[in-house]
C-alpha cells in the first residue's frame, strides 16, 4: 500500500519558495482576506527559527516595532504567503537565535554575511 | 436513503484550504465496495444491502463465508457490514460501490471502534480526580474513594470504577468531508476519528 499520507503531504508543498535560512532579514507578503477584499499586509523582519519539516514547515520572524518585540510564526507552505523576499544575508552559528530577544541595540542585530 | 461505505483508518495530517487555513484531517482508504447480498422488504422483511471491502487471501475466509460468497458470485472480501437502504432494487450483486458517493462539504457519520485501553484506573476512565498529593496523604493518590452512601448498605448498580477501557464501537455524527479523491479511493474528513490506524471504519450518510 503506499504511503498515501506522504503522497498529501507532498502535494501541498509550494513548487518555489525562496531559499532563507534563520538570521536572514526577510519580508514577508501575506494576503489577508477581509470579508470579500483581499489584500497584502508586509512583515519585515529577521528569521529567528524554522521548524518542522515537509508541508508542515514554518518560520518566525522577529521585528521590533516602537521599541516592542513582534514575532510572527508563518506556515512556509501556507496559500496565504504570496511571497518572501530575502533582503540580507546573516552571519550565525546556530540555527536557532532565540538570544535575540534579550538583546537591545546593535546587539540584537546579526551580521551580514557577505559572499 | 443510499448506502454508506466502508473503509480502513489510514492515520491523520493537516491541509490547507483554499482560504489558506490549515485544517486537521483523518485519512481514509474508502472502498471501492462490492455489493453481495441485497435484502428486500417482501423476502427479509426490510430493505438492505450488504458491502464488503478489501481484497484478502482466500486460504484466511472460512469455507462458510466463502460458500456465501460464491452464491453471490463475488470474490471473498475482508470486511462485510450490512446497509439500510431505501430501495435495495438500485443495487445488484457485484455492483461497485465508491467513494464519489460523497462530495466535499457534506456531512457524515463515522463509526469505528477506539482504541484498546486495558483495565483502567477510575482517573482514566471516568476522569475522577484522585485523593490529594500532600497534606500527610500516603497511598490514596489515584483511588476511587467513596463507594456512596452507609445507609444503601451496597453498592449502587452503574457505580463508576476501574475496569476495561476502550475497544468500543464509537459513532460520530456530522463530521465534515474535507476532501474526496476517486483516483486514490481516500475520503478525508475533519478531525479525528475513533480507533487505530488500520481500523475498519463505517462511514454513513447522515439521516
Amino acid at each position: 500500500m503506499p504511503d498515501y499520507i506522504k503522497q498529501l503531504e507532498e502535494e501541498q508543498l509550494k513548487k518555489e519558495n525562496s531559499v532563507f535560512a534563520p538570521g536572514d532579514t526577510v519580508e514577508i507578503y501575506q494576503k489577508i482576506i477581509e470579508g470579500t477584499k483581499e489584500r497584502v499586509q508586509i512583515f519585515k523582519g529577521i528569521v529567528i527559527a524554522k521548524k518542522h519539516s515537509g508541508s508542515k514547515e514554518t518560520f518566525t520572524v522577529r521585528k521590533v516595532s516602537k521599541g516592542v518585540g513582534v514575532e510572527k510564526i508563518f506556515q512556509l507552505h501556507s496559500p496565504n504567503i504570496a511571497k518572501i523576499v530575502v533582503l540580507k544575508k546573516g552571519k550565525t552559528r546556530r540555527a536557532k537565535l532565540y538570544y535575540l530577544r534579550n538583546r537591545v541595540g546593535k546587539s540584537s542585530t546579526v551580521k551580514e554575511k557577505r559572499s | 436513503m443510499g448506502a454508506g461505505i466502508l473503509g480502513e483508518k489510514i492515520g491523520m495530517t493537516r491541509i490547507f484550504t483554499k482560504n489558506g487555513e490549515s485544517i486537521p484531517v483523518t485519512v481514509i482508504l474508502a472502498g471501492p465496495c462490492r455489493v453481495i447480498q441485497r435484502k428486500n422488504l417482501e423476502k427479509d422483511g426490510y430493505n438492505a444491502v450488504q458491502l464488503g471491502f478489501k481484497e484478502v487471501n482466500k486460504k484466511k475466509v472460512s469455507k462458510p463465508i466463502i460458500g456465501h460468497f460464491n452464491k453471490f458470485k463475488v470474490e471473498p472480501l475482508k470486511y462485510m457490514r450490512e446497509f439500510k437502504v431505501d430501495d435495495s432494487n438500485k443495487y445488484s450483486s457485484g455492483m461497485e460501490v465508491k467513494v464519489d458517493i460523497f462530495k466535499e462539504g457534506d456531512k457524515v457519520d463515522i463509526i469505528s471502534i477506539s482504541k484498546g485501553k486495558g483495565f483502567a484506573g477510575a482517573i482514566k476512565r471516568h476522569h475522577f480526580s484522585g485523593g490529594p498529593k500532600t497534606h500527610g496523604q500516603k497511598e490514596y493518590f489515584r483511588s476511587v474513594g467513596s463507594m456512596g452512601a452507609t445507609d444503601a448498605a451496597r453498592v449502587f448498580k452503574g457505580k463508576k470504577l476501574p475496569g476495561h477501557m476502550g475497544s468500543d464501537r464509537v459513532s460520530m455524527k456530522n463530521i465534515k468531508v474535507v476532501k474526496v479523491d476517486l483516483g486514490r479511493n481516500l475520503i478525508l474528513v475533519k478531525g479525528s476519528v475513533p480507533g487505530a490506524k488500520g481500523t475498519m471504519v463505517i462511514i454513513n450518510k447522515i439521516v
